[in-house]
């Protein structure tokens, strides 16, 4: 087991102990299927507090509709999500939005929103979602917005930033609503190669502080040192799961180091 | 030019005027009832059911293909005349429709289908992630579309709409034929009156292009000032 802490810093099993499953998230035989297409094909995963995994695999294999459907954004045809042991499928809707509230969801091309500055792109779901106070949810912004190393640009609005500074905007408003767990799909993909460097740096800052979190990513140089787990996901279904030295020695035939290995060559490494 | 003449001018001129003010209170009375039905029909027909979006798809094909002059006579004869002989009369209500609310629920419904137009068009041209990322956050879906798609929406639709403006104040002049005593209707009876026909035809044109540049002047003022920094206009 790995001894990472929880972020008030007691061991990860202690922190809540009279949970169903043991795990934070806990995503159990997740079915979907979307234009006549089965997109998933029970698909299973679970997150203990403080823990990182990362999710590779070809595009079109159901990586970002995993992740919408563990947020409940797309409801599942049949599984269940587990987060702190309480099940997302049995929730009445005004619930479904409370447990989405308790999951940070980082999109590929950020989906900030445009007419609002950086400040209130934080500030605003917890005026309106959580009913905060301006002053108190400017506060909070700004809290955030230094985190992720965005102080003095709160007054700016997404068209004035860079791709990295949007993608840390988007994070900064994850945070501020106090998230239990964070889900990154492909968070530096839409990225300049100059620009991903700050958002890997803020992802490995929030994990070492204990965030929870899973992450779709074709970094896996940098995932692999971090992360506890890598699933490689094919055609709907999680066909390899491991830890990254593991599957990626060069001992290994595994489908996610062949992957691996042409994803660099793709990259002329 | 004599006293009298001067005189007769004066009145003449105030007489039309207050034609203007009626057109003016029309145009923006209809507008405004068709921005109230045009904007949360658009919401409900991009994020609503699918039964309910194709049951507004029947209101907006009605009202874009029938005539103003046949919405106008249909409102103030036909619906009006049923609403009074099987509603208000058993509960002996008096209530007389006059033209100008006629002519301004006529105008007004027709512009709700028109305007929900414009404002569905807007929001599609949204990125559409805004909308799931707002879901995300744990808006339920009133509150997403209210926050963060209508205040982008509207901005968007600030130059079609100038155009529905513009359209709206003209069509607005056919309320004369029941009798609202806008500019139109002024101008017909000062000309019938005078024989100055020429005259007061010319008077109603410059009148009604100079409220089309007012309006879309002021909008276009209104684009600006609302305009979000960094996403460029006329690139
Ligand atoms: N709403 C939808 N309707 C039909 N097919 C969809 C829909 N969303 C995604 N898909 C399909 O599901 C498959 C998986 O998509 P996605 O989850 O985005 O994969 P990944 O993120 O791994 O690239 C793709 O083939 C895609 O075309
Ligand atoms: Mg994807």
């Amino acid at each position: 087991m790995n001894p990472r802490k929880t972020p008030d810093g007691s061991p990860e099993n202690g922190a809540l102990p009279e949970r169903a499953s043991g795990h934070l998230l806990d995503v159990r035989e997740i079915s979907k299927t979307l234009g006549g297409k089965k997109i998933l094909d029970r698909v299973s995963l679970t997150l203990n507090a403080g823990e990182l995994k990362t999710l590779i695999g070809p595009s079109g294999g159901g990586k970002s509709t995993l992740l919408q459907c563990a947020h409940y954004l797309i409801p599942p045809d049949s599984g269940d999500v587990f987060l702190d042991g309480k099940s997302a499928r049995e929730m009445s809707h005004k619930n479904i939005c409370a447990f989405r509230q308790e999951i940070g969801m980082i999109f590929q091309d950020f989906n900030l929103f445009d007419h609002l500055t950086a400040k209130d792109n934080v500030a605003i779901a917890l005026r309106k979602v959580k009913g905060w106070k301006k002053n108190l949810a400017h506060a909070r912004a700004m809290e955030e917005l230094n985190r992720v190393g965005l102080a003095g640009k709160e007054n700016l609005y997404p068209a004035e930033l860079s791709g990295g500074q949007k993608q840390r905007v988007s994070i900064a408003r994850a945070l501020a609503m106090d998230p239990k767990v964070m889900l990154l799909d492909e968070p530096t993909s839409a990225l300049d190669p100059e620009l991903i460097g700050e958002v890997l740096n803020v992802i490995k800052q929030l994990s070492r502080a204990g965030m929870t979190m899973l992450m779709v990513t074709h970094q896996l140089g940098f995932a692999s040192r971090l992360t506890t787990e890598l699933l490689f996901m094919e055609n709907g279904r999680i066909t390899e799961r491991g830890a990254p030295d593991e599957l990626l020695k060069d001992t290994s035939n595994s489908r996610t180091r062949e992957f691996y290995l042409k994803l660099n060559e793709l990259a002329g490494h | 030019m004599d006293f009298v003449d001067l005189k007769e001018f004066a009145v003449t001129a105030f007489y039309i005027f207050k034609g203007t003010g009626i057109t003016a209170a029309l145009v923006v009375g209809a507008l405004s009832l068709g921005f109230s039905v045009g904007l949360p029909l658009a919401c409900l027909e991009v994020y609503g059911p699918k039964w309910l979006s194709r049951l507004l798809g029947v209101y907006v094909w009605f009202f874009r293909g029938v005539p103003i002059l046949v919405l106008l006579f249909l409102v103030y004869f036909g619906v009006w005349s049923l609403v009074e002989n099987f509603f208000l009369e058993r509960f002996s209500i008096r209530l007389t429709l006059s033209p100008f609310s006629a002519a301004l629920v006529a105008l007004g419904l027709a512009s709700g289908a028109y305007q929900s137009q414009i404002f569905r068009g807007s929001i599609k041209s949204l990125h559409p992630g805004q909308f799931k990322a707002a879901q995300a956050l744990g808006f339920g879906s009133p509150s997403a579309v209210l926050n963060v798609i209508v205040p982008q929406a509207l901005r968007v639709s600030i130059p079609a709409w100038s155009n529905e403006y513009s359209i709206i104040l003209k069509d607005s002049a056919i309320a004369y034929v029941i009798g609202t005593a806008e500019i139109m209707a002024r101008t017909k009876f000062m000309a019938a009156f005078t024989y100055k026909h020429m005259t007061f035809y010319v008077a109603a044109g410059v009148l009604f292009y100079g409220l089309t540049w007012l309006g879309v002047k002021s909008l276009k003022l209104l684009e600006r000032k609302t305009a979000i920094p960094g996403l460029g206009h006329g690139f």
